[in-house]
């Protein structure tokens, strides 16, 4: 079992206190890392528990492991783990010609166990620690539960997947279907929402609403972010610089996501100005609130990949924005490429 | 993935997943709860502190702890859109009612600290908290 070079450790390598973690590992960290953290030892280990008593003879031993082909046995006596009879122990009585001996007389005595609480990356470093093949695993009260091996953390590592991809199919099946299910030339969902000029406290609710049906629609992380975060904005305006309110509209489909902001006035004066980062014509009372630094629209356009902005004193603003989806987030098809009329240059 | 890949891989996560967890801020702050049933083990991987709301939806990264002196309720909306794990008042500020019953709703955790803003941004950093607000991009 023993390899003959042992890869050195990382704190051979890197000193005690380890390597240094950038941002950048961080975001490297896959899932089968994180689950080797979530997972604990119980849940992989085989609880169907092969183990010898004390006394058995060494020949009888020999047979359950040949009969069951594995390369070693807890030696357990009233529940308690007392030694580990590998075939390397077996093979030293033979050279003796003692097979008849009772197991106790050959065991290895200080047996290296690990926790059944214990995640598997515990486990994992045991194994290459002492260079073993299969641990014990003991409970709170340090009685024999099971034995692990690095099988069965493949294993257990591979089921968790397994499970995963599972519950995201089914997470994604509920709503992101949708576009999937209902064929027409261009499907689009219509989100549409009343904001009241003023109303600070009712403030970004609409924009929580879109960021959940997004995820419910299956989006991408990535794309419900940036666009909660333009909706929020928009939203905001709406509330801070309206006369009378005006409509949040979220168009989605499953090549696009478009989001309006209507109001009835009282309409931009400095329109050249508004996409300067901060330029404001907010009242101190609402930079009191922590808006009005005149960020919104710079963060709008930060966020979408095209935003227009219509607007006429006394009439009223329009401003539309739309974040493109590059490929299949909803589920369906990207038709989007082939249902407009493609300009030919 | 070779083993001896998987093997580090499994130390970076080490750091990684040796993270603060909302009880160490807490801790590290000095702080008081104000919301009912806070889950002290929220992971919290980075912070920000900032008191324009634009500012915080500029600039954040996900997963991080917000410092801030505004306690109205759009600061549980921005956090919420920006996806903060946590909010912490600073100079022991308490939010109005409606904020806390918005962040309750939410889940958001809010926490006041008696400290200032250059203080806990101070301890958190000190501490191994890296900041997650990024830098603004030179033209």
């Amino acid at each position: 079992m023993c390899p003959p070079t042992r890869t050195p450790t990382e704190q051979e390598t890197h000193g005690r206190h380890g390597r240094r973690i950038t941002d950048h590992d961080a975001n490297d960290i896959n899932r089968v890392e994180e689950l080797s953290y979530d997972l604990k030892i119980r849940e992989v280990m085989s609880a169907d528990l092969r183990a010898t008593s004390p006394e058995m003879p060494l020949a009888k031993v020999l047979d359950i492991l040949r009969t069951n082909r594995i390369s070693g046995l807890p030696v357990v006596e009233e529940g308690n783990l007392i030694g580990v009879l590998s075939i390397e122990d077996i093979v030293r009585a033979m050279m003796k010609n003692d097979l008849s001996a009772p197991a106790e007389d050959y065991m290895t005595r200080e047996v290296v166990t690990v926790a059944s609480y214990d995640t598997i990356v515990k486990a994992m470093r045991t194994f290459t620690e002492k260079a073993l093949g299969r641990l014990p695993v003991v409970d709170e009260n340090n009685k024999i539960v099971g034995m692990i091996t690095k099988g069965d953390i493949t294993r257990g590592i591979l089921v968790a997947l397994q499970k995963d991809y599972k519950e995201e199919e089914v997470r994604r099946y509920r709503a992101s279907h949708l576009f999937e299910d209902i064929i027409s030339e261009r499907t689009t969902l219509v989100l549409r929402y009343t904001i009241k000029a003023g109303d600070f406290t009712q403030g970004g609710k609409a924009s929580s609403y879109i960021k959940r049906a997004l995820l419910r629609l299956g989006a991408d992380p990535q794309i419900t972010r940036r666009c909660s975060i333009a909706v929020y904005e928009a939203e905001m305006n709406l509330i801070i610089h309206t006369t009378n309110g005006g409509i949040l509209k979220l168009e989605v489909e499953p090549h696009r996501i478009t989001m309006s902001a209507t109001d009835d006035g009282p309409g931009i004066p400095d329109m050249e100005k508004v996409f300067q980062p901060g330029y404001s014509t907010a009242t101190e009372q609402v930079r009191e609130m922590g808006f009005g630094a005149g960020m919104g629209l710079v963060n709008m356009k930060r966020c979408v990949d095209t935003i227009e902005l219509d607007s006429t004193v006394g009439k009223g603003t329009k401003l539309v924005m739309r974040i493109l989806i590059p490929n299949q987030t909803f589920g369906g098809r990207r038709e989007g490429q082939n249902d407009e009329p493609s300009t030919n240059h | 993935m070779s083993e001896q890949n998987f093997r580090s891989g499994l130390k970076i996560v080490k750091g990684f997943f040796n993270p603060m967890h909302l009880k160490d801020i807490i801790d590290i702050v000095d702080g008081t709860p104000l919301n009912p049933d806070v889950d002290m083990n929220i992971k919290i991987r980075g912070g920000c502190g900032a008191d324009l709301m634009s500012d915080v939806l500029a600039s954040i990264q996900p997963k991080a702890v917000l410092l801030t002196g505004l306690t109205n309720p759009q600061v549980v909306r921005t956090a919420q859109i920006a996806e903060i794990r946590a909010i912490i008042f600073v100079r022991g500020k308490q939010p109005q009612a409606e904020t806390l019953n918005i962040a309750t709703q939410e889940n958001m955790p809010l926490i006041t600290s008696p400290f200032g803003m250059f203080e806990l941004c101070g301890r958190l950093h000190k501490a191994g908290l890296p900041s997650f607000e990024s830098h603004v991009p030179t033209d």
